[in-house]
């Protein structure tokens, strides 16, 4: 009963791994040639919906590109070759893991820097806040001093009701 | 010196926001600024021979569009844009402005193409059949309609995404076909 349960379970989890848009009739038969498209295939961008890679997108140009990818693999393509082929169309844009390059430096170090420079300005806040000022003053810009008679009269008041 | 810190953000947020004013413009002036870079500006277009659409005799290839100024439109029957174009097409091909070739894309239906074009009026030179994308994909086409100005040696000038207006037409195309035809 376990044993059929845990098999069901696993079943169950590898599900989401062979879910894609690739429809039966477009597969190759070649199994190894089938699994070289695949790979080229995740790391093409839809340039259609533009956030999904050719093999997960149910467009009708993904579909065509699959295709293409396909009959390209079958002519003796290798897969860089087919990756050149759709770079040389539709620019590096239709890669879903673009290259580093001069143009896509900001891409890459971008935020990298906004990260670096967000921590610094973290820590300095932070050094400060523990040594040159009370906590209490950062928070409220106004340095904590003790009640004066007529505040402590008020605030007994107060708390009386 | 302390408090320019505080300045920092402030200045950072001004940019984000005179960035975004002056794409705000550009929508507002009729321009699509999420345009795909092509990066076949410039360059050949690329080899391709289309069989003809059902009931005719002639597709077409890049060979046919060399020696002279031409545009290559991507249409199909199922594209809803291509019909707010298509009466302006008609309009230049009536005109003799310029020979335009079109490529017919993916239609379902092989007789679709062909009656859309008895529907609404042929502007084309010539058509080609591309049902399977081999010619959109060869033109790195993301949707239709897609226009390119294509000069004498088969060089592609320009790319304009979505339809062609009479504004597109007078401020851009027109122009540039003129300019390419200075020998």
């Amino acid at each position: 009963m376990i044993r059929k349960f845990a098999l069901i379970l696993a079943l169950v989890l590898a599900l989401p791994a062979v879910v894609h848009a690739v429809e039966p009739d477009e597969v190759l038969s070649d199994p190894a040639l089938e699994a070289r498209a695949r790979e080229v295939g995740k790391g093409l961008r839809c340039v259609v919906c533009q956030n999904q890679s050719i093999d997960d997108s149910n467009s009708e140009l993904a579909r065509d590109m699959r295709i293409l990818v396909r009959e390209r693999i079958k002519a003796g393509d290798s897969n860089q070759d087919v990756m050149d082929y759709m770079v040389d169309r539709y620019g590096d844009f239709v890669l879903l893991d673009p290259p580093f390059k001069a143009e896509t430096l900001v891409l890459w170090i971008g935020p990298g820097v906004i990260a670096v420079l967000g921590m610094f300005g973290l820590v300095m806040m932070f050094r400060r806040r523990t040594t040159t000022r009370g906590a209490q003053e950062v928070v409220s810009g106004v340095r904590a001093e003790p009640l004066s008679d007529a505040e402590r009269r008020r605030l007994d008041e107060l708390l009386k009701d | 010196m302390r408090r320019f810190i505080y300045l920092i953000p402030l200045a950072v947020l001004v940019v984000v926001g005179i960035f975004s004013i002056m794409q705000l413009k550009q929508v507002s002036g009729g321009k699509a600024v999420n345009i795909l870079p092509s990066v076949l500006i410039n360059r050949e277009i690329p080899p391709f021979d289309l069989a003809p659409i059902q009931g005719r005799d002639r597709g077409f290839g890049s060979k046919d569009l060399l020696g002279q100024v031409t545009i290559v439109n991507l249409f199909g029957s199922w594209c809803v844009a291509c019909q707010v174009e298509h009466p302006f097409l008609v309009k230049v091909k009536e005109k003799g402005l310029v020979p335009i070739y079109g490529i017919d894309w993916r239609e379902k239906d092989p007789t679709a193409g062909p009656k859309w074009l008895a529907r609404y009026g042929d502007p084309y030179t010539l058509v080609g059949n591309d049902p399977d994308s081999k010619a959109a994909i060869a033109f790195g086409v993301t949707g239709a309609p897609e226009s390119f100005i294509v000069d004498q040696k088969g060089i592609i000038r320009y790319k304009h995404i979505g339809p062609i207006t009479p504004k597109v037409w007078d401020q851009t195309l027109w122009p540039l076909i003129q300019e390419l035809r200075k020998p």
